[in-house]
């Protein structure tokens, strides 16, 4: 066990865990961020996605020890109001269908507009085929992305 | 006053039609809600409120609490029950807040997601619970001012009384409205007033979804609560033995313990039970039949060839009629296992105590969780409690209890409020797929190109009945005959959005399109003139569908997709009847240097009336997607009672850049409302699969398309607008 002070959403918090628990079950389980979802496990989905010093990772396969002092963002630090622009697209656009893979949509889609603030369609759907949505969402994630793009 | 009975206006088809993307109405992030406002919460609103019946409860405050009672998987439910509601009551929309009903069998009937059937069901008493409630706001208004009801109108949340000038709000009056008896019978209203329903209005779950809220039920943390993780044997296999020294001796793992046929090892978190079932050493024996896909495809043969089938239906003489035949056509066509796959893996939470259970989890049917329970630990159902957790998706795989009875059984043997969590690998390997079916067709056509003679013979896998002998083209042909078989495996199997037609629509829509080509008449028009003799001289008594309103989404498609219009467009078309609904669909592909791309999809359906374009669209597009999704990549096979892809790197889902232009549009027929979760996806293999016949003369009669040897060089492109 090792104990780790970690960076997250702005606050340090400090957790005695393994250190090849991955950053998700840490968040989900010692630390109740519970919006980083847990789906595949092997980074082929990307339902965990969170921001590492603003960039896009999987989380289920990022073991906590590796993070260091690097500044970990999820979804629940992504806006104080909820109201990202990518948060605001997705609520106008009414993406969601079950949802449960939005939070890693949105992660994922909140990275590249920061390096990319107006993507191409084509660029939008390069940084976002790596995120699967059971439900079929990808026509509103699209449109979604675009539109954040805007605001 | 409306009716409730069907408004049969066949003569009146109206068209609504929307492109992907685009229906919606514009969002002010802030609302209406100013920050200065007071905003109660929903425990503040629910000490208030009065209730009204088991959907209803108003708050003098206005705001209005409407319970959802069936488990919301992403089919919209949890939105569109509630506007209904909402409609008949003539609520404000911004003063209602949803909420999601634990299983109440005595409040509620049908508290399930499945067959597409909730809306249907439900539709009347909706709109019943929100007109008594209206009826009683009203009748407490006419009471309180002294003037007759009849001159009482409502909107919006408003009582109003024109000749006194009189108004209350909702609010106002609920306490008063509360107290009276309801009526027996109450006027619905007239559908062309309804302003709720129709209109696009937004996923009442989606500020929570967006911020990251615990909604589902992996989400669900407890103090005190323990972490299991299960190791299921391979089908057909029991354990022989087990050796959990190296697994007990995971930090953060305080128990393994052995049930049934089951392994589970328990701890305070997650990751050490991922760590810990990996070091399990069980050794499994054979306990029945130990089948890989190898054995299937034997089986499969046999049962084709040679096994008796049972006779689903019989119409006229079909050996006379294939005897007479100027023209045979025979093909088979074949798919594979599929699992669910919900993005949230299975999991459970139950706390059983001496004489009672607290169930909380993802179920789409919560009294079956229940009833399973009770049975387990042998107390009365009345003593267990299910409370319904946002479902991350379901596909049916949801309507089983066996990941609910394991959380039972497990807080059992350890006394303690446990949460079973299943991983990825898991979810693949333990069980309940979409079973493996084959079909056999011979059709029979005379010297003009008319089909006199069908016959399907259907085997599965565990499939039950792999046919589904009434639906179409049955009733269209003089001489038809319809059977099945299937083999009792022990691999289970369990019912797979849009169960068997998800394939079975696929394999005759296709084949349709082989007989349409050899009788050298148009595919559109092949199906129309069948569904006219069917509607004029039905064969074998009363249709299993309303051909008019197949006739309806067939013309609607072709017309909307300009089908045969452009001659660089190779064009499939497709037509499936399921879960009350009707829906066509027209695939297109242009040769763009020497490879087919796929252009667009236009869908044309029939749901009756429409409660929310937003989520009828979304459901329409999403079993498109997953029908096409399925028909390309899916597939699940098996090595020894092992499925052979355990995870999302060799179980292929579709994704973004695979999906091409849905064009969703719908025909207003009049009927009342069905449901859609379902029915946009059986059509869709079909379309795709016909249009790349069209463009290649490839013709496609296995899924998953991917794996075929037809498919290897074909190059096939996806456009996306």
């Amino acid at each position: 066990m090792a104990n780790l002070n970690l960076k997250i959403n702005g606050k340090t918090h400090t957790v005695d865990v393994e250190e090849d628990t991955p950053l998700l079950w840490v968040l989900r389980d010692h630390l109740g961020l519970v919006g980083t979802k847990y789906s595949c496990g092997i980074a082929q989905c990307g339902a965990c996605t969170v921001h590492l010093n603003g960039e896009a990772i999987f989380s289920c396969s990022m073991p906590v020890s590796i993070v260091g002092s690097d500044e970990v963002t999820t979804i629940e630090g992504l806006s104080e109001e909820g109201d990202h622009p990518v948060q605001q697209a997705w609520e106008e656009i009414d993406v969601a269908q079950c949802g449960y893979c939005q939070a890693g949509q949105i992660m994922n889609a909140a990275a590249l507009l920061k390096k990319n603030p107006s993507p191409s369609m084509e660029e939008i759907e390069n940084a976002m085929n790596r995120n699967l949505c059971r439900c079929g969402t990808y026509h509103k994630i699209r449109e979604a992305v675009a539109k954040a793009a805007k605001i | 006053m409306a009716t409730l009975t069907k408004t049969n206006r066949r003569d009146f088809l109206k068209i609504a039609g929307t492109t992907a993307g685009g229906l919606f109405i514009g969002f002010n992030w802030l609302g209406c809600d100013s920050p200065k406002m007071e905003v109660l919460s929903d425990e503040q609103v629910l000490s208030q409120a009065k209730n009204f019946n088991a959907y209803l409860s108003i708050a003098p405050s206005g705001d209005i609490v409407i319970y959802s009672p069936n488990p919301e998987l992403g089919q919209n439910i949890k939105t569109s029950f509630p506007m209904v509601v909402a409609e008949e009551l003539d609520a404000d929309w911004k003063k209602v807040r949803v909420l999601q009903a634990n299983l109440d069998a005595e409040k509620f009937d049908r508290q399930l997601t499945g067959g597409s059937g909730a809306m249907p069901h439900s539709w009347e008493r909706l709109r019943k619970a929100g007109a008594t409630a209206r009826y009683l706001l009203v009748a407490a208004a006419a009471k309180e001012w002294a003037v007759p009801a009849e001159e009482i109108t409502t909107s919006e949340g408003m009582i109003f009384h024109k000749g006194s000038g009189k108004e209350a709000s909702y609010g106002d009056m609920a306490i008063a409205a509360s107290m009276l008896e309801a009526p027996e019978e109450v006027a619905l209203k007239d559908k062309k007033d309804f302003k709720i329903i129709g209109t696009p209005v937004k996923n009442v779950d989606s500020r929570a979804i967006y911020t990251g809220k615990p909604l589902y039920g992996l989400d669900f943390y407890r103090e005190g609560m323990l972490h299991a993780m299960v190791q299921r044997p391979p089908f057909g296999m029991k354990i022989k033995s087990v050796d959990d020294a190296e697994a007990k001796a995971v930090t953060g793992v305080s128990d393994v313990l052995t049930f049934d046929n089951n392994v589970a090892v328990i701890g305070n978190s997650t990751w050490p039970l991922m760590k810990a079932k990996k070091l399990l050493k069980v050794e499994y024996e054979p306990d029945g039949s130990v089948e890989s896909t190898s054995d299937h495809d034997r089986i499969f043969r046999e049962m084709l060839d040679t096994g008796k089938a049972e006779e689903r239906r019989k119409d006229g003489n079909v050996e006379i009629a294939f005897k007479n035949a100027a023209q045979v056509i025979k093909a088979e066509y074949q798919c594979p296992f599929l699992s669910h796959s919900p993005m949230e893996p299975m999991n459970f939470f139950a706390h059983v105590k001496e004489n009672s259970a607290e169930l909380i989890g993802p179920t789409q049917t919560p009294d079956r969780a229940a009833s399973s329970a009770a049975e387990i630990l042998g107390i009365p159902k009345e003593n267990i409690t299910v409370e319904i957790t946002r479902l991350g998706g379901g596909f049916g795989r949801r309507l089983r209890a066996d990941y609910a009875d394991e959380a039972v059984k497990i807080s059992k043997l350890i006394n303690a409020p446990v949460k079973v969590t299943w991983s990825r690998e898991d979810d693949l390997t333990g069980g309940a797929y979409r079973p493996a079916v084959r079909y056999r067709f011979e059709a029979a056509l005379d010297g003009d190109g008319n089909m006199i003679g069908y016959k399907l013979k259907g085997a599965g896998i565990n499939a039950g009945n792999s046919t589904r002998e009434n639906n179409f083209p049955s009733g269209a042909v003089e001489n038809v005959l319809i059977e099945s078989i299937d083999h009792k495996s022990t691999i289970t199997t369990n019912a797979w959005r849009a169960p068997i037609t998800n394939f079975l629509a696929y394999a005759e829509q296709s084949f349709l399109d082989e007989v349409a080509l050899a009788a050298k008449k148009d595919p559109v028009e092949f199906r129309l003139a069948l569904l006219e003799k069917a509607k004029t001289n039905p064969v074998g008594g009363d249709l299993g569908y309303d051909a008019d309103r197949m006739i309806g989404v067939i013309k609607t498609a072709a017309d909307k997709s300009n089908w045969g219009k452009n001659p660089t467009i190779s064009q499939g078309f497709s037509v499936y009847f399921s879960h009350r609904t009707y829906v066509a669909q027209v695939a297109d592909i242009e040769m763009e240097n020497g490879s087919p791309v796929l252009k667009k999809i236009t869908a044309a359906t029939d749901c009756g009336m429409v409660i929310n374009p937003t989520g009828a669209n979304h459901q329409v597009r999403g079993g498109i997607v997953d029908g096409m999704g399925h028909a390309m990549y899916g597939n699940l096979t098996f090595e020894n009672g092992l499925p052979t892809q355990k995870n999302f790197d060799k179980y292929r889902l579709i994704r973004m850049k695979e999906v091409p232009q849905i064009d969703v549009h719908y025909v207003d027929s009049g009927f009342d409302p069905t449901g859609l979760g379902e029915p946009a996806l059986p059509p869709t293999g079909g379309a795709v699969a016909n249009a790349i016949y069209k463009a290649t003369e490839r013709r496609l009669r296995t899924q998953p398309f991917i794996e075929q040897k037809e498919f290897e060089d074909l190059n096939l492109v996806i456009k996306r607008s």
